[in-house]
């Protein structure tokens, strides 16, 4: 087996007296594209917020790439190489699209502290490179994005994780908000993900879009891990059934 | 991108159809309202614009040009900093107490010995203050103006009271430092160098004699400002930050961008070009009044919504204030040249005011619309 990029042990997160999570164990190897699943309220958005820092977590541990981590934020998690899609979108809406996709790693002609000056150039062409890599077709690329649709905007969004993916990518029901051409044009983009062997988590209610994209289902029930199966050792009603509780009363030990 | 490209779904984009810079339009309301007073003031048998005079020789009326960018200099300076505020999705209540608080402070360090032969009748401070460089009363305006904006800059940003209370608590106070400084007793008779800041010919010098313009020297560094914010505000980092906070303040903070830094690094600077128009204002009078600035911040925050520049946060540029300092000053000046009395200027300026925010609002929904 390849080599394991993240690795949750008891990862535990209780608000207030509501345990939203409870002793998760997860692993996810180099390359492996792996879906997490389960009814509304079942963890698995609590679960990408402790990997990601969003939230701090009330126990367990996280070792990413051989390490134990512990971010102080986001951003921290972001610089350690893991690249996320948020359920809501983190885009600045008066600002055109290289400039949402190089915020806060802007890149200079010169440097001078806060008056450092931009090089729009480059950051329009890196963006232009990005944009075609990643299929995504947006008609013009200097207006702000506030003047673009739903679908447009989750695709910058998602150009930009994929375009400064390194080692990690987690997405938080990329699609749900989409239309059907958009959806397709995402899932082209998390294909490409796999081909470049970047490993990804992501988080989905659609069983067809799953099944379609990744290695390994990972079922939450009520804050905890209750399956992990591989996508053909597996089918939707399994599935379902799992998700629905009305299999695997138990806890799986590892995922 | 010159070919029309198809979009997500099917969507086609024409580009003829991509939004014109919201300055333009600016642009053409200032040009309509001088149209507007030009012919209100051919209809009674004058002009706003050109000189009527036969026995002076010149195409323009220059009293009233010098008059107008006077007015809007002096302001603007403070607008400037005032639209980088409002960008960041903040509001300075307090650069008009900043001005006179700062007006006070400076002239008291300006003062120069002997008047007329006599001991300065108003002198502040002993011997020591007197005639002292000029360099001496600027910087230390800038500091006055730099203090001020810390406060606000470190209340908005650390406190996370909201800026509207925050810089509402400063001018309140500011104006109080303004008459505790001298228990209201205006403060005059500075040195002549301080004198000329102002009313000095900064253009002759800046090029040689090549150019003159005397007396006019807030408006030359309105302009020098002006120019220098554009291109602050369009081609750095500063800039950059400033509309990714006020678009966006949370996605901000996950990008990494050090919000509540930059936060008071541009209260910081609109202190500081307050304090910059203080220093000037009071070279031009050439005396200090606890009441100086007065009303400023909402002439000068009425400049920039005029401009364009979207209270909400995240929209709006120096060209736009620019602009919408010039409307600001026309409007004044045009009413003055028709004889309209002081007390429906006032009402009219309120109305231009809740206009100009009314019409951005309704420009913001016709583009959401599509």
């Amino acid at each position: 087996m390849s080599k394991i990029i993240l690795e949750t042990r008891g990862l535990t997160k209780h608000y207030g007296g509501v345990h939203a999570l409870e002793d998760a164990n997860f692993i996810l190897h180099e390359g492996e594209h792996v879906a997490v699943v389960g009814d509304n309220g079942a963890g698995k958005s609590t679960f990408v917020r402790q990997v990601t820092a969003v939230e701090q977590r009330t126990s367990g541990e996280v070792i990413f790439d051989g390490q134990p981590v512990q971010f102080s934020g986001p951003l921290e998690a972001r610089q350690a190489g893991i690249e996320t899609v948020f359920q809501t979108l983190a885009l600045a809406d008066d600002l055109d699209v290289p400039s949402n996709l190089f915020l806060g790693r802007e890149l200079f002609k010169f440097r001078f502290g806060p008056f450092s000056w931009l090089d729009r150039k480059a950051m329009r062409d890196r963006t232009l490179d990005a944009l075609k890599q990643t299929a995504v077709k947006i008609p013009n690329v200097d207006n702000p994005i506030r003047n673009m649709s739903g679908g447009q905007r989750q695709c910058v969004s998602i150009a930009r994780t994929a375009a400064f993916a390194s080692k990690l990518v987690i997405m938080d029901e990329p699609t749900a908000a989409l239309g059907v051409q958009e959806t397709a044009q995402v899932e082209n983009i998390i294909r490409g993900l796999k081909d470049r062997g970047i490993p990804m988590i992501l988080i989905s209610h659609n069983l067809r879009q799953v099944f379609d994209l990744v290695d390994r289902i990972v079922v939450f029930r009520r804050g905890r891990i209750v399956a992990s199966l591989r996508k053909d050792e597996t089918d939707g009603n399994d599935i379902v059934s799992y998700i629905t509780g009305v299999k695997g009363g138990q806890d799986v030990s590892y995922a | 991108m010159a070919e029309a490209m198809h979009g997500l779904g099917g969507l086609k984009y024409d580009p003829a159809k991509r939004n014109r810079a919201p300055e333009w339009n600016v642009f053409g309301a200032l040009v309509l309202i001088v149209l507007v007073f030009e012919i209100l003031n051919r209809m009674q048998g004058g002009s706003f614009l050109f000189n009527m005079r036969d026995n002076v020789d010149a195409i323009f009326n220059q009293q009233r040009l010098d008059i107008m960018i006077l007015q809007v200099a002096i302001i603007g300076i403070i607008a400037l900093g005032v639209t980088q505020v409002i960008i960041i999705g903040g509001i300075d209540l307090s650069s008009g107490s900043v001005v006179g608080a700062t007006a006070m402070i400076v002239m008291s360090f300006a003062q120069t010995a002997m008047v007329n032969g006599n001991p300065n009748p108003k002198a502040i401070f002993g011997d020591w203050a007197m005639d002292l460089p000029v360099i001496v009363p600027i910087v230390v305006g800038l500091a006055c103006g730099l203090v001020a904006g810390l406060i606000n800059g470190l209340l908005v940003a650390y406190t996370r009271i909201p800026p509207f209370i925050a810089t509402l608590g400063v001018m309140v106070s500011a104006r109080g430092v303004a008459r505790w400084w001298s228990n209201g007793q205006p403060v005059s008779f500075p040195t002549e160098t301080y004198g000329s800041l102002a009313n000095g010919d900064l253009l002759g010098g800046m090029t040689f004699g090549l150019l003159s313009w005397q007396g006019q020297n807030p408006a030359v560094i309105f302009v020098l400002l002006a120019i220098l914010f554009h291109v602050i505000m369009t081609y750095t980092l500063y800039g950059k930050r400033c509309y990714a906070i006020g678009s966006n303040e949370a996605a901000a903070r996950m990008s990494g961008i050090n919000v509540d830094r930059h936060k008071v690094l541009v209260y910081v600077i609109a202190g500081v070009l307050a304090a910059v128009a203080a220093v000037l204002l009071t070279s031009k009078n050439l005396t200090a009044q606890a009441g100086m600035g007065m009303m400023y911040e909402l002439d000068a925050i009425a400049m920039a919504v005029i401009g364009g520049v979207s209270l909400a946060g995240g929209r709006g540029s120096i060209i736009g204030t620019v602009l919408g300092a010039a409307i600001f000053s026309v409007i004044i000046s045009g009413f003055t040249s028709v004889k309209l009395d002081a007390y429906y200027q006032e009402m009219v300026k309120g109305a231009i005011i809740v206009g100009a925010v009314v019409l951005d609002q309704w420009r913001q929904r016709k583009r959401s619309r599509g």
